[in-house]
C-alpha cells in the first residue's frame, strides 16, 4: 500500500481502537484482550511508518513528551524517544543523575515541577514498584510505565505479543516458556499477564530461590490478578518441551551476591538455553529475549544469533508498539481530555 | 485546683474488669481521685457534685497505652508531647508510655527527666517514659538501666530497631533483674526480612514489592522467649503479628516464662490486602490507589489467617493487651513511593473504635476488650491505674457505643494524618476523657445509630 509521507496514514482511518479512552498505561493488567488486539493493530500501522524513507508523521505534533528514567537504560529510552519523534512530538529526556533528584529534590517536587510545565506525556522508569502510580496522582500528563521496580513493564510485553503474533498468528493456545529470574523480573510479570490474557499457556521454570515465596496460584486473588493459570515446572526441559515461544530472562550477578545462586556457571549449566534445549521446542518456535543478553549465561551465543532468534525484531517492533501507545494516549480525539485550570498547577 | 473537684458520673454502664463491675452505676470523684462506684445513689447525695449524665454511655477506666511514639524531642514536626497527649485524650487514653527513639535517645537520666518535666507542663494526660536498651539504640552497649529506672522509666526498648546481637539481648534481660522492669524488644530479623516493605505473600508478589516473611518476626520472638527463660527475667513482646509468634508465646507461657505481649489495633483489623488502597478490597487490576503508603508499618500488615489468630489469642489472653504503637509521620515521609515511605500508622485517635467492631461481630467480649486497655496494662506497669477503685487517680473514659462517625484525619489532634482508615465509617466512639478528675477531651457525636 503506497503511502506518501504527508497523506493521512491508514491507521487513523481504522477503527483500530476497542481501546477505552484512558489517561495512562501503567500495566497490561487492566487492558482487555480486545484492547490489546487493538493496540497491536495500531502498532502494525506504525511499523509500516518506521520502514519508510522519511520516518515522520504529524500525529503528535505540538505535544510534549518527557522521558524520565531513574534507572540506566539505553534501548528502552531510545525506543521511546524515537517513537515520540517519529510521531512529531517534542521529546525531552531526563535522567535522574543529571536532574535535581541528585541534588536531593524529592520525587514529588520533581513531578510537581513537571506538572507546572504542562506536558502531555511522561514516560517513567523507576526502581521502586508503584512509582508511576504515585506519580500519576500528582500530574495531569499521561503516564507511560517504562518499568517500575519488579512490578511491570507493559510496553515490553506488548511488543513481545506483537512479535509472536507476527510470526505465529493467533496467540491463543500457544505455549510460552519463560525461564529465569521471575522474582526480580518485571518483564516476566507483564509477559505472564499479557500472554495469558491473549489465551496462551504460560509455563515457568527457574531456581527455587528466584521464585516469589508466595504464588497461591489456585487462589481467587491469583486468578483475579492474572497469575492464576500459570504453571510452574521443575525442569527447564519440561518447560521448553513443545513450546512455541522460549523466553530466557537475564540473570544478574547481584543474585549470586545475595546468596540466591551459587554461581552464574551453575545457572547456565542447568537453565541456560542452548541449542540442545531449543531443539525440544517446536520446530517453528521463536526465541525471544527482552535484552540485554548475557551470552553464555542464560542464553548461548549460538541460540542468541540463531535462526529462531527474533531479538532484533523485538527491538524494531518496540518502536512501533511505543508509537502505538503514545499515539493512543496522546493524539487529539483519542486521549482522555485534560481540563487545565488556567494558572493552577494542581492536577484535577 | 479547679473549683469543681467533685464529679458524679451517673447512669452509665460502668465496665471495670479489674473490679469485676459491669452494670449501670454511678462514679463519684473528688480531688482527682475515685471516691466510690455505687449502684444505688440517692439524688441528694450529689449535693456539691458536678453531675455528668452518662445515660447510654459505657464508662471505663481511662485507657493505658504501653507503646506510643511522641517524637519529642527531636522530630517535633511529626508530633510533640502536647499534640500527642491531645491525640491520646481524643482516643480515650489517659496514660501513654513514650518510646525512647527520640533525638536524643532516652538513654540517660537527663533526657528522661526532660521528657517528664515537659510532659507535666505541656501534656494533658499521663506520660510514662520508656528507656533505651542500648546506648543510642545502636545495639552495642547496655544503657544505664539503674539510672533510667531511678529517673522513672517503666521498661526498656530499642523500638524501631531490633537488638540484633543475641548476647546483648541476653545480657539486657539478665541485667534488667536489678530493677525488675521488662525488656521490650522489637523482634525483626532484618536478614530474613531481606529488605521487605510489606509482608511476603501474593499481594507483595502482585505489586512487585519486596516481601518480609512472617519468620523474620517469629524467629526473633522465639529467640527472645528462650533467652527470657534462660535469664528468668521479664520480657514484653511489642506489636506481635504472626501465627508463629503466638505459638511460641503460648508454649513459653505454658512453661512459666515471665512474658507479656501486646498487639496493635491495626494488626487486629487490617491485613495485607489493604496495600491495594481500597480499604481491603482486592481489585482485578492494580489501580491508582494501590501502594497506599499509609499501610506501610513494621511489623507489616499480615495475612487474614494471621489476623484471625491474633484476635483469638487476644480473646484467650495469650496476648495480654492492646497497645497502639502510635507512629506519626509527616507528609514528606508518606507522600512518596512505597519503598521510600517511613513505616508507621497514626493510631491513637482511631484505636478504640477500630477494635470495637470485634465486639460487634462477637469475636471478643467488650469486657475483655476493655480489660486489654485498662486492667492488664496497669498490672504490667505494676501501678495503681486502670481501675475505678477508691483512691486511684480519677481517669475515666466515656464511650458512646451507638455513635456513627467517619475517620477524618484533618480533624485529628495529632500533628500527623498517616492513617489508612481515612474515610472509613466507624461505630462506637470515645466522647469524653477525664484525667485526674479533669475533662481533657469532649466531643459530641454527630450521628447516633438508634435503630
Amino acid at each position: 500500500m503506497a503511502q506518501q509521507s504527508t497523506a493521512s496514514p491508514s491507521y487513523l482511518e481504522q477503527d483500530a481502537i476497542a481501546f477505552q479512552p484512558r489517561r495512562h498505561l501503567l500495566d497490561v493488567d487492566d487492558l482487555s484482550a480486545s484492547e490489546i488486539s487493538g493496540l497491536l493493530d495500531t502498532a502494525k500501522g506504525m511499523l509500516e511508518i518506521t520502514a519508510r524513507d522519511v520516518r515522520k508523521t504529524p500525529a503528535l505534533r505540538g505535544k510534549t513528551i518527557i522521558t524520565m528514567f531513574f534507572e540506566n537504560s539505553t534501548r528502552t529510552r531510545v525506543s521511546f524517544e524515537q517513537a515520540g519523534k517519529i510521531l512529531g512530538a517534542d521529546v525531552i529526556n531526563i535522567t535522574a543523575s543529571a536532574s535535581s533528584v541528585s541534588k536531593g529534590e524529592s520525587l514529588l517536587n520533581t513531578v510537581k515541577t513537571l506538572q507546572a510545565m504542562q506536558i502531555d506525556a511522561l514516560v517513567v522508569r523507576h526502581p521502586h514498584s508503584g512509582a508511576p502510580y504515585f506519580i500519576s496522582n500528582h500530574i495531569d500528563a499521561s503516564i507511560v510505565n517504562a518499568g517500575d521496580g519488579t512490578h511491570a513493564h507493559p510496553t515490553q510485553s506488548i511488543l513481545d505479543l506483537f512479535t509472536v503474533r507476527a510470526h505465529l498468528g493467533n496467540i491463543s493456545g500457544k505455549k510460552i516458556a519463560i525461564i529465569g529470574d521471575i522474582l526480580y523480573s518485571r518483564v516476566a510479570r507483564s509477559d505472564i499477564i499479557a500472554f495469558q490474557k491473549m489465551g496462551a499457556e504460560v509455563v515457568v521454570s527457574c531456581p527455587n530461590t528466584l521464585l516469589p515465596d508466595e504464588w497461591e496460584l489456585g487462589s481467587t486473588l491469583a486468578l483475579e490478578s492474572g497469575f492464576g493459570g500459570l504453571r510452574l515446572v521443575k525442569s527447564v526441559e519440561e518447560a521448553v518441551d513443545g513450546a512455541d515461544v522460549v523466553m530466557p530472562l537475564r540473570i544478574q550477578k547481584e543474585r549470586q551476591d545475595a546468596g540466591r545462586l551459587p554461581s552464574l556457571r551453575e545457572y547456565s549449566v542447568r537453565w541456560g538455553i542452548n541449542s540442545q534445549k531449543m531443539a525440544l521446542a517446536n520446530d517453528a518456535a521463536l526465541l525471544l529475549h527482552p535484552g540485554p543478553m548475557n551470552e553464555g549465561v542464560e542464553i548461548s551465543s549460538e541460540v542468541a544469533h540463531g535462526a529462531q532468534s527474533v531479538v532484533e525484531e523485538q527491538v524494531r517492533n518496540g518502536v512501533a508498539v511505543r508509537m502505538a501507545v503514545l499515539y493512543t494516549l496522546c493524539a487529539p480525539g483519542n486521549s482522555v481530555p485534560v481540563i487545565r485550570n488556567a494558572g493552577s498547577s494542581e492536577p484535577n | 485546683m479547679v473549683a469543681r473537684n467533685k464529679l458524679a458520673i451517673t447512669g452509665g454502664r460502668v465496665i471495670d474488669p479489674g473490679e469485676e463491675i459491669d452494670q449501670i452505676s454511678d462514679v463519684l470523684i473528688s480531688n482527682g481521685r475515685i471516691e466510690k462506684v455505687t449502684r444505688k445513689t440517692d439524688e441528694s447525695k450529689f449535693d456539691g457534685y458536678e453531675v455528668i449524665d452518662a445515660t447510654g454511655m459505657i464508662i471505663s477506666p481511662g485507657f493505658i497505652d504501653l507503646h506510643t511514639h511522641l517524637r519529642d524531642p527531636g522530630q517535633e514536626w511529626k508530633e510533640t508531647i502536647s499534640s500527642g497527649t491531645r491525640a491520646a485524650a481524643s482516643g480515650g487514653f489517659t496514660t501513654v508510655c513514650a518510646m525512647p527513639n527520640t533525638d536524643p535517645v532516652q538513654d540517660s537520666a537527663s533526657t528522661v527527666e526532660d521528657v517528664i518535666r515537659r510532659a507535666a507542663l505541656d501534656g494533658i494526660v499521663r506520660v510514662l517514659p520508656i528507656g533505651a536498651i542500648s546506648v543510642g539504640q545502636r545495639g552495642n552497649q547496655l544503657a544505664p538501666m539503674g539510672e533510667l529506672a531511678d529517673a522513672g522509666v517503666i521498661g526498656f526498648s530499642d523500638d524501631g530497631n531490633p537488638v540484633e546481637d543475641a548476647n546483648l539481648m541476653r545480657q539486657a534481660l539478665a541485667y534488667s533483674a536489678e530493677v525488675g522492669l521488662p525488656v521490650i524488644n522489637h523482634a525483626e530479623d532484618k536478614k530474613i526480612a531481606g529488605g521487605g516493605v510489606m509482608t511476603a505473600g501474593l499481594v507483595a508478589t502482585r505489586l512487585g514489592l519486596a516481601g518480609a516473611p512472617n519468620e523474620a518476626e517469629t524467629a526473633m520472638v522465639a529467640r527472645d522467649l528462650y533467652l527470657a527463660e534462660l535469664t528468668e527475667t521479664r520480657l514484653h513482646i511489642p506489636h506481635i503479628s504472626t501465627i508463629g509468634s503466638i505459638e511460641v508465646l503460648r508454649s513459653a507461657k505454658d512453661r512459666g516464662v515471665n512474658v507479656t505481649a501486646e498487639v496493635t489495633p491495626h494488626h487486629l483489623t487490617l491485613n495485607e490486602e489493604w496495600v491495594f488502597g481500597l480499604k481491603g478490597e482486592v481489585p482485578s487490576s492494580v489501580g491508582l490507589q494501590s501502594y497506599d503508603t499509609n499501610t506501610r508499618v513494621n511489623p507489616p500488615l499480615r495475612s487474614k489467617a494471621d489476623v484471625g489468630a491474633l484476635v483469638d489469642a487476644l480473646r484467650e489472653g495469650v496476648i495480654d493487651i492492646i497497645a497502639t504503637d502510635h507512629a506519626p509521620h509527616a507528609a514528606t515521609d508518606k507522600v512518596c513511593t512505597y519503598n521510600e515511605a517511613a513505616p508507621g500508622i497514626n493510631a491513637l485517635e482511631t484505636a478504640f473504635s477500630s477494635v470495637f467492631v470485634l465486639v460487634d461481630s462477637e469475636k471478643i467480649s467488650l469486657v475483655r476488650l476493655i480489660e486489654s486497655l485498662t486492667t492488664r496494662p496497669a498490672s504490667i506497669l505494676g501501678r495503681d491505674l486502670g481501675r475505678l477503685r477508691k483512691g486511684f487517680p480519677a481517669d475515666v473514659t466515656f464511650i458512646d457505643p451507638l455513635a456513627l462517625w467517619v475517620v477524618d484525619p484533618s480533624t485529628f489532634a495529632s500533628k500527623s494524618v498517616n492513617t489508612p482508615l481515612a474515610g472509613v465509617e466507624m461505630t462506637g466512639q470515645v466522647v469524653r476523657t477525664i484525667y485526674q478528675g479533669k475533662t481533657v477531651f469532649q466531643s459530641q457525636p454527630q450521628v447516633r445509630n438508634n435503630g
